[in-house]
């Protein structure tokens, strides 16, 4: 008998280990329901799968009684948006400030102390500043978002930056480069790889936000749905909305991964 | 063409270099040796413009070094000398866009081509041109190291300055990059200072060999002297004493730092 750390599954029954802690949750889950269904068949904490199935279709595939509209999918279609726009300023906000202040020394000895203090603000403590500001509408969602995981991928992306090798920067003044063609040239095109990797890890957080956002003010939004039907405890509405945001977390960073892959095979090959 | 006088490094309180004093003419292939920490990266980074010169002067064509890299002194690194987001074409053709006075470095049209024709003559010429398409990382060390003199050589360079270039590299590769070396020397009219802690790769190669070494002591504080070059040879006229006197020192340098 091998040593514990030593004992590998076959593939397939890796695959096997890895599906059953799925399926034990989906039987305990069965078990339950039925239990608390049997006692009361008005129970609404632990919805059979039968009745998830009815508020599914009732909210994706049957239009609304009150607007006409597809209720899931005008949800995930603004939540996206939101959490996509926010996410692509708080990219190009971050990229620049990370690569100028990870390139240059003089921007960086003023810029990074500010950085720093307003990377340590809580974002959701400054939610109401943004309504304030920008009203209730699309716009201070967005900000959250933006203001939210900006600064991370700004210090992401500036010590990134810094671990590029001086070597190559040295190299490059020695082929007559100037700032420009560095920053351009050697240091713009490896921070991209960087750059996604950066926003895959603070997608997690871009979620936290959008959806705080839309709990407390939106009129349509996968968060806002949650809220709204949670005073009438419809744990069948709820559950397949908190199903779909994981699938939706999960398949954007897949495209995420799989896009760095194919546009930066160089990043992938496993360093110099 | 290049000139010493007088030339001390410190790092502080600590001396690395001392009373260097040299003239190197063109053309001269000048290997540098000595133990580990005595000065002779250093002495190369000063060159090469990284490092700033303590005190004394470090003159290149009768003006003081600049303090930043130029053009007009190319550097093969032991590492990460090469771009590893470009292709080996790429990161030879890099150089022309470097060269030109624009934002972003980028070639447009009839340079592009030009500057794709004279890398790929260059790629044939250290032998990578089966090799154009991939990236560094999938090359092996030998390779990237040829990959990153051709590099450096498309700059144009007077002075190729060369930092441990083939330390971590094969025996037997190592004498193929010998080979290249030597006949890009001749070839390109280049100065070269190679930097080695491989005593008998400097007698082997080039004009000149200079052997860094501390001349005095302190038990007390050992950091109070620095280097500087013991020997100055002609490489081609050593006998086999001179070569066995210095393998000697260098070792009893190596015991003492130890």
């Amino acid at each position: 008998m091998k040593r514990l750390i030593n004992q590998t599954p076959a593939p397939m029954l890796r695959v096997l280990l890895g599906l059953l802690p799925f399926v034990l949750l989906v039987l305990l889950y069965m078990f339950a329901s039925e239990a608390r269904l049997t006692e009361n068949p008005s129970d609404k904490l632990l919805p059979s799968f039968t009745q998830i199935g009815d508020a599914i279709e009732r909210m994706a595939f049957e239009p609304s009684k009150r607007s006409g509209d597809y209720l899931f999918w005008e949800d995930t279609l603004s939540s996206l948006t939101r959490l996509g726009m926010g996410v692509l300023i708080a990219s190009a906000i971050g990229l620049a400030l990370g690569l100028f202040t990870g390139a240059l020394p003089l921007v960086s000895a003023s810029a990074s102390p500010l950085l720093t203090v307003v990377s340590l603000i809580p974002p959701l403590a400054i939610l109401p500043v943004l309504f304030i500001v920008f009203g209730l509408g699309e716009l201070s969602k967005v900000a959250l978002i933006a203001i939210g995981i900006t600064p991370f991928i700004a210090r992401d992306i500036q010590r990134r930056t810094q671990e590029i090798p001086s070597e190559q920067l040295v190299k490059a003044q020695t082929l007559g480069a100037n700032t420009s063609q560095i920053i351009c040239r050697v240091l713009l095109p490896q921070l991209m790889p960087r750059l996604v990797d950066a926003v895959r890890l603070s997608l997690g957080a871009g979620w936290l936000f959008l959806i705080a956002a839309e709990a407390i003010a939106a009129t349509e939004g996968l968060g806002y749905r949650i809220f709204l039907v949670r005073r009438y405890m419809a744990m069948d509405v709820i559950l397949p909305y908190v199903a779909w945001i994981t699938l939706l977390a999960f398949v954007i960073d897949a495209l995420l991964a799989t896009l760095s892959r194919r546009l930066f095979p160089w990043h992938h090959h496993g360093g110099q | 063409m290049i000139e010493a006088r007088n030339l001390w490094k410190k790092f502080g309180d600590k001396v690395v270099l001392e009373r260097i004093n040299l003239q190197v003419q063109e053309g001269e292939f000048v290997t540098l040796v000595g133990t580990s920490g005595c000065g002779k990266s250093t002495f190369l980074n000063m060159l090469l413009g990284t490092e700033p010169v303590s005190s004394g002067e470090l003159l290149l064509h009768g003006k003081p070094v600049p303090g930043e890299p130029g053009p007009d002194r190319g550097i093969v690194f032991q590492q990460y000398s090469v771009f590893p987001h470009m292709t080996v074409l790429q990161n030879v053709m890099a150089a022309r866009g470097f060269a030109r006075r624009s934002l972003t470095g980028a070639l447009f049209g009839s340079a592009r081509r030009e500057a794709r024709e004279e890398a790929l003559g260059l790629l044939e010429e250290v032998g990578l041109s089966h090799a154009q398409g991939l990236y560094p990382a999938e090359l092996s060390g030998g390779m990237r190291q040829r990959l990153a003199i051709a590099q450096a050589l498309l700059g144009r360079p007077g002075i190729l300055l060369l930092d441990e270039p083939f330390g971590a590299l094969d025996p037997g590769i190592r004498a193929d990059m010998h080979d290249l070396v030597l006949r890009l020397w001749r070839q390109y009219r280049l100065t070269v200072f190679m930097v080695t802690h491989d005593l008998k790769e400097g007698f082997y190669l080039g004009t000149r060999l200079w052997v860094f070494d501390k001349t005095r002591h302190d038990p007390q504080a050992p950091n109070a002297y620095g280097a500087t070059i013991t020997y100055d040879l002609p490489v081609g006229k050593i006998d086999r004493d001179t070569l066995s006197d210095i393998d000697r020192d260098l070792a009893r340098a190596v015991t003492e730092t130890a």
